[in-house]
């Protein structure tokens, strides 16, 4: 597990315009730069929203990753919910600090 | 001289990327109490605006994380997010780094604070510009309180902070408006984005009207996870205002819970001119 390595990657994706041009044309030399295990690279590049968000990674850098991605706000969450239903509950990061069951969706969206 | 402007309000890019889809009425209530923070801030003729926001990792990361971060260019640029995903163009923002460096000396006599030479905004800035200063002709001087990855500042910091920029500013010979962004409960970006503890939110703002210091410095991060969520942690950014404002007293100029927009959308404005 590494959701460091993860994040940073996303990080400097959401911010970096250059980093999104070459994500387009190298994608296996930006992950590269990155120490990934197998479920984490394969997750990003699918993009598998749901095992990511289960993997910990942050909304806030999820959400941008998601939007450069063109995936639409439902979906997105419906992503998430659906890879907490896939792959258990969050693992690590901000959302599994105090035991956040992180499927207590209610009301409209 | 004494700081012009102090206020808080809500940054959510539903407010902007998914405005289309709120309830017409409320939506345009809010967007106008915005536009009225504007109109309001401009009346107080302020050479620059102070946003103390809760950035989302446009600039700082867990490899370097300040607890505050001030601004200190001549110019930003943002909002860094997908232009469709925000609906708010990319552009250029003014800014003012002899007077961002001045502030910075002075926050500096009491509190730890970063610079930054370098600053892209996210929706935690651009949003509010959008409708406080959409022509963006006023200087920005973006500051930040790390509310994201934690270990967080903690909220007796936030409120040391808010008193250093207060008295960072009213040192200065220009006239500093102040706002505050952030949401209260929210559970921004994850499965249960849209639900939202209005009651919860309404405690939270009548300590901040009160501006009842030891009330709003009683949370502990786990009350705060627990009631009001990750985004909860942005109360730090209120917090900051609240002690910017002396011990003047608030008022709660829109509250309304739109959870298209994930959140008990806020313009709040301390009594300090």
């Amino acid at each position: 597990m590494s959701l460091y390595q993860v994040q940073k990657l996303i990080y400097e994706l959401n911010r970096d315009p250059r980093t999104q041009a070459r994500y387009e044309s190298e994608r296996d030399a930006v992950l590269d730069e990155y120490e990934l295990t197998a479920e984490e690279r394969a997750a990003l590049v699918k993009p598998d929203i749901g095992l990511l968000y289960v993997l910990g990674v942050n909304g806030q850098l999820l959400m941008h990753f998601a939007a450069l991605h063109k995936i639409e706000w439902t979906d997105y969450l419906e992503r998430m919910r659906q890879g907490v239903k896939t792959h258990g509950p969050v693992r690590e990061g901000v959302y599994a600090m105090t035991g956040y069951a992180g499927v207590d969706a209610k009301g409209k969206r | 001289m004494p700081l012009v402007y102090c206020g808080a309000c809500s940054h959510g890019p539903g407010i902007t990327g998914r405005a289309d889809r709120a309830e017409p009425k409320v939506r345009d209530a809010l967007h106008t109490a915005l536009r009225r923070m504007g109109d309001d801030i401009r009346a107080t003729r302020p050479d620059a605006l102070v946003v103390v926001a809760a950035e989302h990792f446009a600039n700082f990361f867990m490899n370097n994380m300040p607890a505050f971060a001030i601004g200190m260019a001549d110019g930003y640029e943002g909002p860094i997010e997908d232009e469709a995903f925000l609906k708010i163009k990319r552009a250029k923002v003014p800014g003012n780094k002899a007077l961002s460096k001045k502030l910075i000396e002075g926050v500096m006599q009491t509190v730890d604070v970063a610079y930054a030479e370098e600053w892209k905004f996210d929706h935690g800035i651009s949003v509010p510009l959008h409708f406080l200063t959409p022509n963006y002709d006023l200087p920005i001087i973006p500051a930040n309180i790390n509310c994201q990855g934690p270990p967080l500042t903690p909220l007796k910091r936030a409120w040391a902070f808010g008193e250093a920029l207060r008295a960072a500013a009213d040192a200065l010979p220009e006239r500093i408006a102040l706002v505050a962004t952030g949401g209260i409960s929210h559970w921004p970006a994850t499965p249960d984005s849209g639900k939202i503890n209005e009651a919860w939110d309404r405690e939270f703002l009548a300590r901040w009207a009160a501006n009842d210091r030891d009330a709003l410095l009683s949370y502990t991060d786990a009350e705060i996870y627990r009631d009001g969520g990750q985004g909860g942690f942005e109360i730090r950014t209120f917090i900051a205002a609240a002690a910017a404002a002396k011990g003047a007293k608030g008022k709660i100029e829109f509250c309304e819970p739109i959870p298209i927009f994930s959140v008990s959308c806020t313009v709040a404005r301390m009594a300090v001119s």
